[in-house]
C-alpha cells in the first residue's frame, strides 16, 4: 500500500508561518496554514519600510506570498487554532469555527501582539490627541503624511522607548529587542519626510543587537540629527496650547526634563499573542515567565516543544526581528521534517 | 497535713503571677505620660469604668467579637475563658459556704474536693456538686476543641495558625493538663469516698473499681498544682500574659488613651495584650494570595515584645489595615508598625528566658536621622481659589481621570484651580509610610502653605493617599474632600445632570478612602446614580487591597501581580461590564491584572454627562463651605 502523504498544520500565518509553509511545501509535505485575520501577513502587513536599510516591507510580503503560493499549501484564514490534542499517532486541531484538522505535526507560529499602549495610561494613549504608537507612525508613513489629529505638521516629535518591555509595573521584564532599532528607523524616515521637525528618541539602553543596526544608529545622529536623550518618561500631559508636556529625568546629565511636544510615539513592545496562550492554555503547552512558549532547550531545541509533533517557530517563543524569525522557523521546518521521518 | 504540701506549686504561682502583674501594672502607669495618667485616673472614675467592666465581661469573658466571627472559636475561648471564671466564683462560694472556715486561702477552693472529699452527697451540697461538674464540663468541651485546632486548624475555619516559641508550648501544655488532671484528682478522691457530681462521681466510681484509687489520687492532685503552678510562673514571658494585660488595655483605651506617634507605656501593652491567636494571619492577603506567612503582624507584634530584629518584618506589609479591622483585641497594629519604622536603626537584643520577666526594659524611642531635604523648594506666590483642586502624583499617572474631573468640575460651573496642573509636590504621605516623618513635614508645610495662601473653602483631591494626609497631616481651613465626596455634593445640590448609563458595575473600596477614612457611602451613592451598581464578596470595612500599596517598600513585583490578580478575581466574579474604583493607584494595579475595564468614578461620571458640555454656574462651593461648618 502507498505510504499517505504526510500533512503538518502550521498556526498562524505571519512571517514565520509563511515560511515554514512554504519550505514544507516544497518539500512535498501537505500544509494546512491557519490564520486569524483576513490575509497571511502578519504584523509585516501595516510595515511600510524595514531596518537596517530602510527597503519597503512590500519586498519582503512580495517573498513570503510567492512562498504559500504552491499547491500543498491550503490556506484558511479567519480562523484560530485553539486545542491540539493527540490521537494515536495522530495530531488533532481544534479550530475556532468547531470544526477539526488532523495532521502529522503541528507548527506553532502564532506569533506576538504589541503591548496595548492603554496599559501606561501616564503617557496618555487615548487620551490625549497627539500620542500615538510605533505602529500607528508606519500606518502614517504608508500614507506619507505624518500629522497631529488636526491635520497641522509637528514641529517636534519625541519616541519613547521601552513602553511594555522592560517594565515590572507592566508584568513585562523582557526585552523586546527590535524597537529600539525600529525607533532609529522611523526617527530617520521622520527626519527625511520633515526636515523642519525636531526629534527625541528617550531611550533606558540603545540595544543595536543586529548587523548594521549600530551603524544606522550613527548615522542618524550624525546624518540626520536625531536627539538622544537617556531617561524614561514619567508621565505626559496636555498644555493649554494642546501640546504634549513629558517629564523625564535626563540620567546622564542627572537633572529633570520638562519638554514640549508636538507629537509622541510610543515604541510598543512585543507579548506573547492573546490566541498564542490560548491555545498554550488549552493544550497545556509550556509557558515561561515572559509568557511566550518555554522551548524544550534553550540552546540546541528552541523549536521544540517537549511534546511529540509539536514544534514552535518565531516569535511565539521571544521576541525578534525579521531575519531570525525566518531562520527560526526554517530550523522548526527541519525538527519537523525529522520527526515525520523517524515515525 | 504534710500531705497538702502538693499545693504549694500553685500557691506560689498564685502569688508570683499576682505581685508580679502588680508591680507590672505599676511600672506601665508611673511610665505614662501625664496627660495619660490623667485620662486613666479620670476613666478610672466615671463612665469608662463602668465601660471597661462590660467590655470585659462581653470581649475577655464571653469572646462576642471571635464568637461573632467564627462560633466554633467563639465557643472554645468562652467554655475556657468563662468557664474558668465561673469555675473560680462558684469554686470560691462553695469553699466559703461548706468549708469549715470562711474566707479561706484561694488554695482552699482550688483543691476544694481535697480537703473535703466526702462533701456534697446530700441535698444542696450535691445539687452544687453537680454544677460543678458541669462547669469543668464546659471548660473541657472547650478544651477538645482547643487541642482538635491546634493539630488541624482548617477545621475551625483558620487557614493558618501561629507558630509558637518552646516557652509558649510548655506553657500551653500545662494549661491543657490542668482541667484533664483536676478531673481525675476530683474523681479519684470522689471514687474513694463515694462522692462527687454526675461527672467526678461516676468516673470515679468506674475508676475506683478498677485501680487503687486512694493511692493514686494524689498524683493527680500534684499535677493539677504543678500544671496551675507552671502557667502562672511561666504566663508573663509567654502570649498567654494577654490574658491579664487585656484587662488594662481595656482600661486604658476606654479612659482615651491613644497609640500616639511614638512608642509609649500604652504602646508596650497592646504588644503583651495581643494572644497571638493569627487571625490577622488568615485575613492577609501576603498569605492569602502570595503565599507570605511569616510577617503579619502576630509575628511583628511578638518580635516587637521579645525585642527581637524585625526590621524585614516592619517594612514587608502593605499597610491596607485589614488585620486592625479584625483584632479580637483591638490592638491598632497598622499604627504600630509606622511607630517601628519611624524608629531609626536599632540593634536586636535577643532577650534570654529570664530577660524577659524584666521589669524596666522599654522601648525607647530613637530619632531617625533625617536624610533628605527640600529646602530648595520655593515658596509658592499666592493664587486665590474658592475651590482648589490637586490631583496628586498617583492621578498625574492616570491622566484619564484628570481629563473626567475637568469635564465634571466644567460641566457642573465650578470654579476651581488646578493646583498641580504643572506638577506639584508630593503630599507626604508616601515618605510617612516609610516612617520620614521629618522629611515629610517639609512637603507638608510646603503644600499648606499653597493652599491656605490660595484661601480655598475646599480641597478636592483625586487621590485617597493624598486624601488621608491631607485630613489628618495638615492643618487647613478648607474642608477636605475626595472626589467621590464632591461629585455626590455637585449631584445632590443639582449642579450635575448626568444621564443613566446601562452598565453593571462592582466598586472596589480603595483602603485609604474606606478603612483609612471611612468613606464607603458617597462614591456608591455616585456610582448607582449613573449605573448600576452590584455588590462583591468582600467589600467596605473589609475590602481587600488592589496589591499596588504605597506602604510596602519590599514587596516583590512578582507578589504583587499575585495579589492584584487574587483582588480582581473576586471583584470581577459577577462578570461585570466595569471595575470602579476611586483611587489612581488601584486603577493602574488592576489594569495590569483583569481583563475587565477598570474606571476611576470620576471617569463614569464623565461618561454620563450630557454632550455637549454645558457651562453653568453652581453654588457648589458655597455649600461645601456649608457643610465643613456644619461638622
Amino acid at each position: 500500500m502507498k505510504e499517505k502523504r504526510k500533512h503538518v498544520i502550521v498556526a498562524g500565518g505571519g512571517v514565520a508561518g509563511m515560511e515554514a509553509a512554504g519550505s514544507l511545501a516544497e518539500m512535498g509535505i501537505r500544509v494546512t496554514l491557519i490564520e486569524k485575520g483576513e490575509d497571511p501577513g502578519g504584523h509585516l502587513l501595516q510595515w511600510h519600510a524595514l531596518f537596517p536599510g530602510r527597503r519597503p516591507a512590500e519586498e519582503v510580503r512580495k517573498y513570503l506570498r510567492k512562498r504559500i503560493a504552491h499547491e500543498n499549501i491550503n490556506i484558511i484564514t479567519r480562523t484560530t487554532v485553539e486545542k491540539i490534542r493527540h490521537h494515536g499517532h495522530e495530531i488533532i486541531a481544534d479550530l475556532s469555527g468547531g470544526t477539526e484538522e488532523r495532521a502529522d505535526a503541528v507548527i506553532v507560529a502564532t506569533g506576538f501582539d504589541l503591548f496595548d499602549a492603554h496599559r501606561k495610561e501616564e503617557y496618555g494613549y487615548g487620551i490625549y490627541d497627539n500620542v500615538i504608537t510605533s505602529a500607528d507612525l508606519e500606518e502614517m508613513f504608508n500614507r506619507k503624511r505624518v500629522v497631529r489629529a488636526d491635520g497641522s505638521v509637528p514641529s517636534r516629535i519625541g519616541f519613547i522607548h521601552c513602553v511594555g518591555s522592560r517594565d515590572e509595573k507592566v508584568n513585562n521584564n523582557h526585552c523586546s529587542k527590535v524597537c529600539c532599532v525600529a525607533a532609529v528607523k522611523q526617527a530617520i524616515e521622520v527626519r527625511k519626510l520633515l526636515p523642519q521637525c525636531e526629534v527625541f528618541c528617550f531611550y533606558m539602553d540603545m540595544r543595536m543587537f543586529g548587523p548594521y543596526y549600530e551603524e544606522l544608529y550613527r548615522e542618524s545622529q550624525e546624518v540626520h540629527n536625531v536627539n538622544y536623550i537617556r531617561g524614561k518618561v514619567s508621565e505626559a500631559s496636555v498644555n493649554i496650547n494642546n501640546r504634549l508636556v513629558i517629564k523625564v529625568e535626563d540620567t546622564l546629565a542627572g537633572r529633570p526634563l520638562k519638554m514640549e511636544l508636538d507629537l509622541m510615539v510610543l515604541m510598543v513592545g512585543m507579548e506573547m499573542s492573546k490566541s498564542g496562550a490560548r491555545l498554550a492554555e488549552a493544550s497545556g503547552l509550556n509557558t515561561g515567565i515572559n509568557r511566550f512558549l518555554e522551548s524544550a532547550d534553550h540552546h540546541y531545541g528552541s523549536n521544540r516543544s517537549g511534546v511529540a509533533g509539536i514544534f514552535y517557530a518565531g516569535t511565539c517563543t521571544a521576541p525578534m526581528n525579521i531575519t531570525d524569525t525566518i531562520s527560526h522557523s526554517r530550523a522548526a521546518v527541519e525538527e519537523t521534517v525529522r520527526y515525520l521521518g523517524g515515525r | 497535713m504534710s500531705s497538702d504540701i502538693f499545693i504549694w506549686p500553685f500557691n506560689l504561682g498564685l502569688y508570683f503571677i499576682l505581685i508580679y502583674s502588680v508591680v507590672r501594672s505599676t511600672i506601665w502607669f508611673r511610665n505614662l505620660s501625664r496627660a495619660d495618667k490623667l485620662r486613666l485616673q479620670r476613666g478610672f472614675f466615671g463612665m469608662p469604668f463602668m465601660q471597661s467592666i462590660r467590655e470585659i465581661f462581653m470581649e475577655s469573658l464571653l469572646h462576642r467579637r471571635i464568637f461573632k466571627k467564627n462560633p466554633v472559636l467563639g465557643y472554645m475561648h468562652m467554655s475556657l475563658a468563662f468557664g474558668w471564671f465561673l469555675l473560680i466564683v462558684f469554686g470560691t462560694i462553695e469553699a466559703d459556704f461548706f468549708g469549715e472556715r470562711h474566707l479561706n486561702p484561694p488554695s482552699h477552693a482550688i483543691f476544694f474536693r481535697w480537703f473535703n472529699p466526702e462533701h456534697g452527697t446530700t441535698g444542696l451540697a450535691s445539687l452544687y456538686g453537680h454544677w460543678m461538674d458541669f462547669l469543668l464540663a464546659f471548660i473541657l468541651s472547650g478544651l477538645l476543641l482547643a487541642i482538635f485546632k491546634r493539630f488541624i486548624p482548617g477545621m475551625m475555619g483558620m487557614k493558618k495558625t501561629t507558630r509558637h516559641t518552646w516557652t509558649d508550648r510548655i506553657a500551653l501544655t500545662s494549661l491543657w493538663l490542668i482541667f484533664p488532671s483536676r478531673l481525675l484528682a476530683e474523681s479519684f478522691t470522689c471514687g474513694v469516698h463515694g462522692s462527687g457530681g454526675f461527672l467526678t462521681g461516676n468516673l470515679g466510681a468506674a475508676l475506683s473499681s478498677l485501680l487503687p484509687a486512694a493511692d493514686i489520687a494524689p498524683y493527680f492532685w500534684w499535677l493539677y498544682s504543678l500544671s496551675l503552678g507552671t502557667f502562672f510562673f511561666l504566663l508573663p514571658v509567654t502570649r498567654y500574659f494577654h490574658i491579664p494585660v487585656e484587662l488594662l488595655l481595656i482600661f486604658m483605651r476606654n479612659s482615651g488613651i491613644t497609640t500616639a506617634d511614638r512608642w509609649s507605656a500604652y504602646t508596650e501593652v497592646q504588644t503583651h495584650a495581643c494572644s497571638s491567636c493569627g487571625v490577622c494571619i488568615s485575613v492577609c492577603q501576603m498569605s492569602r494570595a502570595a503565599g507570605i506567612n511569616d510577617m503579619q503582624s502576630t509575628y511583628f507584634v511578638k518580635g516587637l515584645r521579645n525585642e527581637r530584629d524585625i526590621a524585614a518584618i516592619t517594612a514587608n506589609c502593605l499597610m491596607c489595615g485589614r488585620c486592625d479591622e479584625v483584632c479580637p483585641v483591638g490592638i491598632e497594629l497598622g499604627p504600630l508598625r509606622l511607630i517601628e519604622r519611624r524608629q531609626g536603626e536599632r540593634p536586636a537584643t535577643m532577650l534570654s528566658f529570664f530577660d524577659r520577666y524584666g521589669l524596666t526594659r522599654r522601648r525607647e524611642h530613637i530619632e531617625r536621622e533625617q536624610t533628605q531635604s527640600y529646602s530648595y523648594l520655593a515658596p509658592e506666590k499666592e493664587q486665590p481659589a474658592d475651590v482648589l483642586f490637586f490631583a496628586g502624583c498617583m492621578t498625574h499617572l492616570t491622566p484619564s481621570v484628570i481629563v473626567a474631573m475637568k469635564k465634571i468640575l466644567d460641566s457642573a460651573g465650578v470654579r476651581y484651580r488646578f493646583m498641580d496642573e504643572q506638577g506639584g509636590v508630593c503630599c507626604g504621605r508616601p515618605l510617612m509610610l516609610a516612617g520620614r516623618d521629618r522629611e515629610a513635614r517639609e512637603l507638608i508645610n510646603h503644600n499648606s502653605d499653597i493652599i491656605w495662601k490660595s484661601g480655598a473653602k475646599t480641597l478636592v483631591t483625586s487621590c485617597p493617599i493624598c486624601y488621608k494626609v491631607f485630613r489628618e497631616s495638615y492643618y487647613l481651613e478648607a474642608q477636605v474632600m475626595h472626589h467621590s465626596e464632591f461629585i455626590n455634593l455637585l449631584i445632590e445640590e443639582g449642579s450635575l445632570r448626568l444621564g443613566y448609563l446601562h452598565r453593571r458595575v462592582v466598586y472596589h473600596d480603595p483602603c485609604d478612602l474606606g478603612r483609612g477614612s471611612g468613606i464607603y457611602d458617597e462614591p456608591r451613592a455616585v456610582i448607582s446614580y449613573v449605573a448600576e451598581l452590584q455588590s462583591v464578596a468582600e467589600e467596605r470595612s473589609m475590602s481587600l487591597c488592589c496589591g499596588g500599596s504605597l506602604g510596602n517598600l519590599t514587596l516583590s513585583s512578582e507578589k504583587r501581580a499575585m495579589i492584584a490578580a487574587d483582588t480582581a478575581r473576586t471583584l470581577t466574579q459577577s462578570a461585570p461590564d466595569e471595575l470602579i474604583t476611586a483611587c489612581p493607584l488601584c486603577k493602574k494595579t488592576f489594569v495590569q491584572a483583569t481583563e475587565t475595564r477598570v474606571s476611576d468614578i470620576a471617569e463614569l461620571v464623565a461618561a454620563a454627562l450630557p454632550r455637549p458640555v454645558r457651562k453653568t454656574r453652581s453654588r457648589a462651593s458655597l455649600t461645601a463651605v456649608k457643610t465643613a461648618t456644619d461638622g
